[in-house]
C-alpha cells in the first residue's frame, strides 16, 4: 500500500453524523453491483460554475493518461457486468484522446454517457482554441447518451450559476443537438438535462419540473429533450466555499439532515457505480473523488484501475461522510437524478 | 444588543408548543396538510399564495421561508414577483375601495 492511500484511510471528522444516523436507523448500504464505470477524464473546463464540486476551470491541467484510458477500456472489456461508461470532467471532450476513448467503448458494446456542458461546442478548447463544433455529429454517430446541465429554463438562474452568456450558448448548443436528432421521438438519441438548485435549497419535484422545462423550452425555443434529472448541490469544494462565505453552511447542512429520506439512502449511486480519477484511483462516487476519499477493499487496501479485481471492488465497504446527506435528502440525488 | 425579527429565530417556530403542546400540534398538522402537499392547488401555487400573504402581512420570517419554498417547488423570480404585486395591488385596492365609504359620507355632509 502506498503512503498516499494510507493517508486517505484516516477517518474524516463527522460533525453531522451520517454514518451514525445510518446505524441508528438500522440502514446498511453495501454495494449491490458495479454496473457503471464513471471516469473523470480531466478537470479542465471551458466554464467556471459557482457550484462546481470538481473546482473545474480553464486553468486546470489534470488529465487521465493514455495508460489509464487503456486500463479503463480493458476493465470494461473483461467485465460484461459493467454495462455503462459514464464520462465526466471538467469538460471531458477537452481531453485530447476523448474521441478514440468513446469510440473504443462503443465498439465494446457499452452504453456510453457523456456529461456534456453544451457550451464547449461553441467555446472550443480554452487553451488551444480547437473547435468542438463537431460534437453533435460525433455523439450521434456513436449513439452516445448526452447528459447536460441546464440549471433552469430561463437565463437568470442559469447565468447566475454557470456564468454570463451561458444560457444563450446552451440554447444554441441544444438546437445543434436537436438538429443531429437528439431528443427527437423515435431517434433513440438521448438528450437528458440536469437541473440543480442555484443556491442552498433542495430541488423541486423532478416530474413537475421536467414538464415545465419541456413546455417552456419547446414554446420559447422549439427545443426538445428526453428527461430531466434533478440533483442536489453537494456541500463540498466550491459550493461549500460559497456557503461558508455567505454564512449559510450550517443552515444548509441542517436542511439536508432534516430532509434525510431512508428510501433515497437505499438507492444511492455508490451502491452500483465506481468512480475513477485522472490518476486511475477508484472512489465510491464522484464526490468522494473530489474529497480524496479513495475506495478501499474489505481489508482497507486502496483500489485503483491498475489493481482492479471485480469481486474485491464489489465487496468493499462504501465510505460515507457528511456530504452524503446531499444524496439522501428529500427525493434523493444521483448522477441519474432523483432516487426516491 | 437585542433585536426583533432575528432570522435565526425562524428555527424556533416549533417552540410555540412549549406551553400549549396540543394546540401547537394541531396547528402544525393543519399547517403541514395545507401547505406541504399537492391538492387542488399544487405546492408551488400554495407557496406563491403564501409568499404574497407574507408580504401583505409584512412577516420577515414568512418572506424568507416562502422565498425558499417557492424555489424548492420550482417557481421562478417572475412568478414570485408577480405574486408580490398581487398582494400589493390587493392592499391598494382595499384602501381605494374604502373611498366609496368616504364618498357616501361626503354626500351626507355636503348640502
Amino acid at each position: 500500500m502506498t503512503p498516499v492511500v494510507q493517508l486517505k484511510l484516516v477517518p474524516r471528522p463527522s460533525k453531522y453524523g451520517f454514518e451514525g444516523l445510518l446505524r441508528a436507523r438500522g440502514i446498511d448500504l453495501p454495494p449491490l453491483s458495479i454496473d457503471t464505470l464513471q471516469v473523470n477524464l480531466t478537470k479542465l473546463c471551458n466554464q467556471v460554475c459557482r457550484h462546481c464540486h470538481v473546482d473545474a476551470s480553464p486553468q486546470r491541467r489534470e488529465m487521465l493518461s493514455p495508460e489509464g484510458m487503456a486500463k479503463c477500456l480493458e476493465i470494461l472489456e473483461r467485465h460484461p457486468q459493467i454495462g455503462k461508461l459514464d464520462i465526466t470532467g471538467g469538460a471531458p471532450e477537452l481531453h485530447p484522446r476523448f474521441d478514440p476513448f468513446v469510440e473504443r467503448a462503443v465498439a465494446l458494446g457499452k452504453h456510453v454517457m457523456v456529461r456534456h456542458n453544451l457550451t464547449v461546442q461553441l467555446d472550443g478548447h480554452p487553451q488551444t482554441g480547437q473547435s468542438k463544433e463537431y460534437l453533435p455529429q460525433f455523439f450521434a454517430r456513436n449513439r452516445i447518451e448526452v447528459i447536460s446541465s441546464l440549471p433552469y429554463y430561463q437565463e437568470y438562474f442559469t447565468d447566475a450559476q454557470r456564468g454570463a452568456g451561458v444560457f444563450r450558448k446552451s440554447i444554441e448548443a441544444m438546437k445543434r443537438l436537436n438538429a443531429a436528432g437528439y431528443g427527437a421521438e423515435g431517434s433513440g438519441l438521448l438528450l437528458n438535462l440536469v437541473y440543480n438548485p442555484v443556491g442552498p435549497y433542495l430541488p423541486a419535484a423532478q416530474a413537475g419540473l421536467e414538464a415545465d422545462y419541456k413546455r417552456e423550452l419547446k414554446e420559447k425555443f422549439g427545443l426538445v429533450f428526453n428527461g430531466l434529472y434533478t440533483m442536489t448541490n453537494m456541500p463540498i469544494n466550491r459550493f461549500k466555499l460559497h456557503l461558508n462565505k455567505s454564512g449559510q453552511f450550517e443552515t444548509y447542512m441542517e436542511k439536508l439532515l432534516a430532509a434525510f429520506n431512508p428510501a433515497a439512502a437505499a438507492s444511492v449511486m455508490c451502491r452500483s457505480l465506481l468512480s475513477v480519477d485522472h490518476e486511475g484511483r477508484i472512489y465510491d462516487c464522484d464526490f468522494n473523488q473530489m474529497l480524496g476519499m479513495g475506495a478501499v477493499d474489505a481489508k482497507g487496501g486502496g483500489l485503483t484501475i491498475f489493481n482492479f479485481e471485480f469481486d474485491r471492488a464489489l465487496k468493499r465497504p462504501v465510505r460515507f461522510a457528511d456530504h452524503c446527506f446531499g444524496c439522501t435528502a428529500g427525493a434523493g440525488s444521483s448522477c441519474g437524478g432523483a432516487t426516491a | 444588543m437585542s433585536n426583533y425579527y432575528e432570522s435565526d429565530d425562524l428555527k424556533k417556530f416549533g417552540e410555540i408548543g412549549q406551553h400549549a403542546k396540543a394546540l401547537a400540534d394541531d396547528f402544525f398538522r393543519y399547517y403541514g396538510n395545507v401547505t406541504g402537499t399537492d391538492g387542488a392547488l399544487s405546492k408551488r401555487e400554495k407557496a406563491l399564495i403564501a409568499l404574497a400573504v407574507s408580504h401583505a402581512q409584512k412577516c420577515p420570517y414568512c418572506i424568507d421561508a416562502y422565498t425558499t419554498q417557492c424555489l424548492e417547488t420550482g417557481a421562478n423570480p417572475e412568478q414570485m414577483m408577480e405574486a408580490v404585486h398581487v398582494a400589493a395591488v390587493m392592499q391598494a385596492g382595499i384602501t381605494l375601495v374604502h373611498s366609496v365609504q368616504m364618498q357616501n359620507h361626503l354626500k351626507k355632509m355636503v348640502l
